[in-house]
């Protein structure tokens, strides 16, 4: 069996997965969104620490997600930490989908494309510096 | 001989090799197979006798009619309805929900009851929504117990005077649970309550007989049961028919026309507006002697034994958690799992890699998932065609997925 994950999911998917390197709650985040996959219920929240001159000084996510969806928050998050809000609000699927290194069949895409999408509501929700 | 090694030449599509493996087909539940009896119907009417039905005065037309109205004929003997009038046909299960919905919605006032279960799917749980929202009236729901079963003393609780509606799944798509309708409707005639059910999960697997059931409605697809998609069943009993409203407006379903007003269509046809799925009724009649040929109390062995070789295989596997019914109580052909670890999704795909299709998600029932803590869960289920042997492939590769991450 463990042949067959190595062929559906990349080495960068399973790591994340195993070992995600920003789940968790970030204390004083002050931009935080959640959002569902409303195909299969996952849900997931990013949550930065923005500082008053616009740079993400912290970011982590939690949720009930799949590898993938998990493996794709732990890159968003990994992406935009350090980065000024505008870079951030600049990433693209694209961008997350480089890093993962797997080919994502169309039905799992979602999975990908959520954190990304609840980074984009996490950045308009929270106040301008 | 077993069923399995009678149908399995039937199915054309088992010969599919998906990711280097044979196939092994465990959705049937969201969508069966189709024996070659159901396609080559299909195919023979398209070539031979297709036509618009009800008003074409020509031969074709004719024959299309006479095998849309055998459709009716033959549904009406597999569910044990009095009279085909009863047998409507629509687009599917939601389809028939909903349109029960519409049409008994506008009877509603405010402060009525629609009393529906926790372990619904969401296509018999929103359009009691929205009746509730449009209407003013109140949605309540029967709690599903810790062993899968309905809390049939919450049910007694529940029900009142102002109760109108009680709609409930005859088999859940999830736990697999079998509700006791007759005691339902039962309890639901008592205060004049309509019955409504769900039947989309048990008309693929039981023996239906709507007189002893009692209920006014029952609704299921024909694609869960060896049939096409885009053609459903609304099972409606004549007495309450008769007393309703058409819920939906177009040709087919009227008598006479003015600008302002029109005359209704006599049943069944007054609940069919515009041009009906009529391949797929043939489709359907094709399933339907198929089932009938294997026998429905066949058809439930077979895929009870799947089922329990399932709950006993996962019973001894470590770190998979089924939900639902205890293996002693008979259920639908259902068995919902977890592997502990491991996203439901990410079971599915590990099993299909091995060439296993099973279901993963919140299979359409999100307050039962919730009921049972789970954001979802893997679901294997079982049709005519599935076999011991793909059972214990199912369970050994769920037995390696947990070192699989």
């Amino acid at each position: 069996m463990s042949a067959a994950a190595h062929g559906i999911y990349s080495d960068v998917i399973r790591e994340r997965w195993r070992k995600p390197r920003h789940r968790g709650e970030v204390p004083g985040a002050n931009a935080v969104a959640e959002d569902v996959n409303p195909l299969c219920g996952d849900r997931v929240r990013m949550m930065l620490t923005v500082a008053p001159d616009g740079r993400i000084e912290a970011a982590g996510f939690i949720g009930d997600s799949c590898a993938i969806c998990t493996a794709s928050a732990d890159v968003v998050a990994d992406l935009v930490a350090g980065r000024s809000r505008a870079d951030a609000a600049a990433l693209e699927v694209a961008d997350v989908l480089n890093v993962l290194q797997s080919e994502i069949r169309p039905t799992r895409m979602r999975c990908v494309t959520l954190p990304v999408s609840v980074l984009g509501q996490a950045l308009n929700g929270s106040k301008r510096a | 001989m077993r069923l399995d090694e009678e149908t399995r030449p039937d199915f054309p599509i088992l010969q599919r090799i998906v990711n280097g493996h044979p196939l092994v087909y465990l959705d049937s539940g969201a969508s069966s197979q189709k024996p070659r009896s159901v396609i080559e119907a299909m195919n023979r009417y398209y070539e031979r006798s297709h036509a618009n039905v009800h008003r074409s005065i020509h031969t074709l037309g004719e024959e299309a009619t006479e095998l849309y109205e055998l459709a009716r004929d033959s549904v009406q003997r597999f569910i044990g309805a009095a009279s085909r009038e009863e047998v409507v046909f629509t687009r599917g299960t939601t389809d028939g929900l909903g349109l029960i919905a519409e049409t008994i919605g506008r009877t509603l006032a405010k402060d009525d009851e629609i009393l529906v279960t926790e372990l619904e799917h969401h296509s018999n749980l929103i359009p009691w929504q929205l009746v509730a929202r449009d209407r003013g009236a109140h949605l309540k729901a029967v709690p599903v117990l810790a062993d899968g079963t309905l809390d049939m003393a919450a049910l007694d609780r529940l029900i009142t005077r102002r109760t109108r509606v009680v709609a409930f799944a005859h088999v859940s798509n999830v736990l697999g649970t079998i509700t006791p309708v007759a005691e339902i409707v039962r309890r639901a005639r008592a205060v004049d309550a309509i019955s409504v059910v769900d039947g989309a999960q048990a008309a693929p697997h039981l023996r239906l007989d709507m007189s002893s059931l009692g209920c006014d409605f029952y609704v299921f697809s024909a694609h869960k049961m060896l049939g096409p998609t885009g053609i459903g069943v609304m099972y409606g009993r004549r007495a309450v028919l008769d007393t309703l409203e058409p819920g939906r407006g177009g040709s087919e379903m009227i008598k006479e026309v003015w600008i302002d007003r029109a005359q209704w269509n006599d049943l069944p046809w007054r609940f069919e507006p515009g041009t009906p799925p009529i391949a797929e009724a043939v489709g359907l009649t094709a399933a339907i002697e198929y089932l009938e040929k294997v026998g429905m109390e066949r058809v439930g062995e077979h895929e009870q034994a799947l089922t329990r070789q399932t709950l006993e295989g996962f019973a001894r596997t470590a770190g998979v958690t089924v939900y639902g019914p205890p293996v002693s109580v008979d259920r639908g052909a259902v068995v919902a799992f977890a592997v502990e670890g491991l996203h439901p999704h990410d079971v599915a795909a590990l099993l299909d890699a091995e060439g296993i299709a099973v279901r993963a998600g919140h299979h359409c029932a999100m307050p039962l998932m919730r009921r049972l803590g789970v954001v979802g869960t893997s679901r294997a289920t079982f049709s005519v065609f599935n076999s011991p042997d793909e059972v214990s492939l199912l369970l050994a590769a769920v037995a390696g997925l947990r070192s699989a991450l």
